[in-house]
């Protein structure tokens, strides 16, 4: 069953077409990435889904219900979550404070605490709960966006190159944070550059080029295909 | 509820801030018995000010929209409170009626304002310019009124010259009404109000609707993507605010018995954001201490040497931006903050 489909979306900034009749379909319960080039489009797919730009034509269809006219924080509360890919964490706060304002509105008093507890122990961030987030290393503050994210319990979690900027082991760790979610019922589409976290979680892999849906597949067809080679892992691996 | 009289967003904690606080309390409550009718008047004139200067902390310093307008509010309120009482007088305690009518169409204001604003998504530079527009264009409509022919029932609005004769607050009592007259009593209803409005003020911004106002100043987008309405809640911090600068158009009104359109003017719009920069925007205490000092000053600069009062003011705005640009007196809190838990430490 598809969680996420997308129906001939297309957006145009002026006279470039950023996304060109693009469909997508996720199902539940599945690792989703996005590759391709720079400029290929990935990002601005993501803005759409979440509501922060609006199509020319399509439409996008959330658990059945067509969320293409919604405002962002209705398609939040729709159970759509995200992390961007400069990390929107709240710089001036606390690591405690950024959990507890995502969490407040679902949890209160004793539970709220308790919640906050198992975020700061799931990101291995327990000691840096009275750290200024803005004080944070940049893998640091890519792992709270995400608990920031996920703290939401959403259907579908958003990535944005979750791993950019990190060492490969705080990739790995990332790429391990990101299965226990889907192992725990969650689904995730991901933009990622990153090949070995591609490789560590995808169950399928989308490649955008040019604005259109140029290939799909597991990750190993991915490779395998010469014409995805020919723009986009040649340059990756090279 | 009382818990969050302490939190993160506000400046102060424990026995020693709450102790010191009664002490000041204590002191202020006291004053009018070791001082003069006029002294007196003159301090209720300077707390006037402060609920404006609360107003802005709340919604710069807290909700990160710098207002540039704030004495649209403050103009609208004090007008209205005139042509109100004017029109009615101030028996059976009409005074106090039209203190929370002024108030009230300060407020329903900033609603239609704010709701174009935010629901338009005016942000950033942009903010300040259009409410900075809305005070001057009331400010120039004020004082093109001085025809006969602009007139509220018996309310003369009386263009550059202002408004004045309304009646000062009356509070019905067995007997004979009382009437506050800037002195004692005008004092002690105006502290009231300001130890409550601070208070309340502390909670609303250690709660969850404060935490969501704080993360709409860090990060927007961040907010709406938790799923927060933030037009919503940027349009509540507003209208609370224009109430509470409302509120510091209404007693000003009261005080002085008079209200003219440079109440709104650009130098009238532009002295709260120096107050309030100065001490410290984002934090409630240190706009309090800091819109205080600064009038203080202010107002003996401008008895001893008047032509350079608003030049000082202008370099302390410099001064404050280059040297402490969170503010003079929260920097200084924090420092003390530092060095007590130091010597805590130390001790311990």
């Amino acid at each position: 069953m598809s969680l996420l489909e997308l129906r001939k979306l297309n957006k145009h900034f002026g006279g470039l077409h950023v996304t060109n009749s693009v469909d997508l379909a996720l199902q539940v319960g599945e690792i989703h990435c996005l590759i391709g080039p720079n400029g290929a489009g990935k990002s601005t797919l993501f803005r759409l889904i979440l509501g922060e730009h609006h199509p020319g034509s399509g439409d996008i269809l959330f658990a059945g219900e067509n969320i293409t006219a919604l405002k962002s924080f209705a398609r939040i509360h729709r159970g759509l979550s995200v992390k961007f890919q400069v990390p929107g964490v709240f710089k001036g706060l606390s690591v405690r404070q950024n959990l507890e304002i995502a969490l407040q509105s679902r949890h209160r008093g004793a539970e709220l605490e308790a919640e906050i507890g198992r975020l700061l122990s799931f990101l291995g961030l327990q000691s840096e709960q009275a750290q200024i987030a803005g004080n944070l290393s940049h893998g640091q503050k890519q792992w709270l966006e995400i608990g920031m994210a996920v703290s939401l319990k959403p259907r579908l979690l958003l990535l944005d190159e979750p791993t950019a900027g990190m060492s490969p082991e705080e990739t790995h760790v990332t790429g391990e944070m990101v299965q226990r979610l889907n192992a725990d019922g969650m689904t995730v589409l991901a933009i990622e550059h990153d090949m070995a976290f591609v490789r560590q979680v995808a169950h399928r892999v989308t490649v955008l080029h040019l604005g259109q849906v140029f290939a799909q597949g597991s990750i190993d067809e991915i490779v395998a295909d010469e014409r995805v080679a020919a723009i986009y892992l040649g340059q990756a691996h090279a | 509820m009382f818990r969050r009289l302490e939190g993160p967003q506000t400046a102060g904690r424990g026995p020693a801030f709450w102790g010191l606080f009664a002490l000041v309390l204590g002191a202020a409550l006291a004053y009018p018995l070791f001082s003069d009718g006029y002294t007196v008047g003159n301090t209720v004139y300077f707390f006037v000010w402060v609920f404006i200067a609360l107003s802005l902390c709340l919604i710069w310093g807290y909700g990160g929209s710098l207002s540039f307008g704030q004495t649209a509010f403050f103009g609208i309120a004090g007008y209205g409170y005139g042509i109100l009482t004017i029109n009615f007088g101030s028996a059976y305690g009409f005074t106090l009626l039209a203190l929370v009518i002024a108030v009230a169409i300060a407020a329903l204001f900033a609603v239609l304002l704010g709701y174009f604003m935010f629901f338009g998504r005016i942000a950033g530079v942009f903010l300040g310019i259009v409410t900075l527009a809305v005070t001057l264009m009331l400010e120039r409509f004020m004082a093109q009124t001085a025809g006969p022919e602009w007139r509220i029932g018996a309310a003369r609005l009386n263009g550059f010259n202002g408004m004045s004769a309304m009646p000062p607050l009356t509070i019905p009592w067995p007997g004979e009404p009382i009437v506050l007259f800037a002195d004692v009593g005008l004092y002690y209803l105006v502290l009231g109000l300001l130890v409550f409005v601070y208070l309340a003020l502390r909670i609303l911004m250690n709660s969850s609707f404060g935490n969501v106002i704080v993360a709409i100043r860090e990060n927007p987008e961040r907010a709406e993507m938790l799923g927060y309405d933030i037009r919503k809640y940027q349009l509540i911090t507003f209208v609370i605010g224009a109430a509470l600068a409302g509120l510091s158009g209404v007693l000003y009104t009261v005080w002085g018995q008079y209200i003219t359109p440079s109440s709104m003017g650009m130098t009238a719009a532009a002295l709260p954001l120096i107050w309030v920069a100065v001490g410290g925007r984002s934090d409630l205490t240190s706009t309090v201490i800091g819109t205080l000092v600064v009038l203080a000053a202010f107002q003996a600069l401008t008895i001893y040497g008047s032509q350079y009062a608003l030049v000082f003011m202008g370099v302390l705005l410099v001064l404050t931006v280059l040297i402490a640009p969170n503010g003079l007196v929260l920097g200084l809190m924090n420092w003390l903050g530092r060095i007590a838990a130091r010597f805590t430490q130390r001790a311990g």
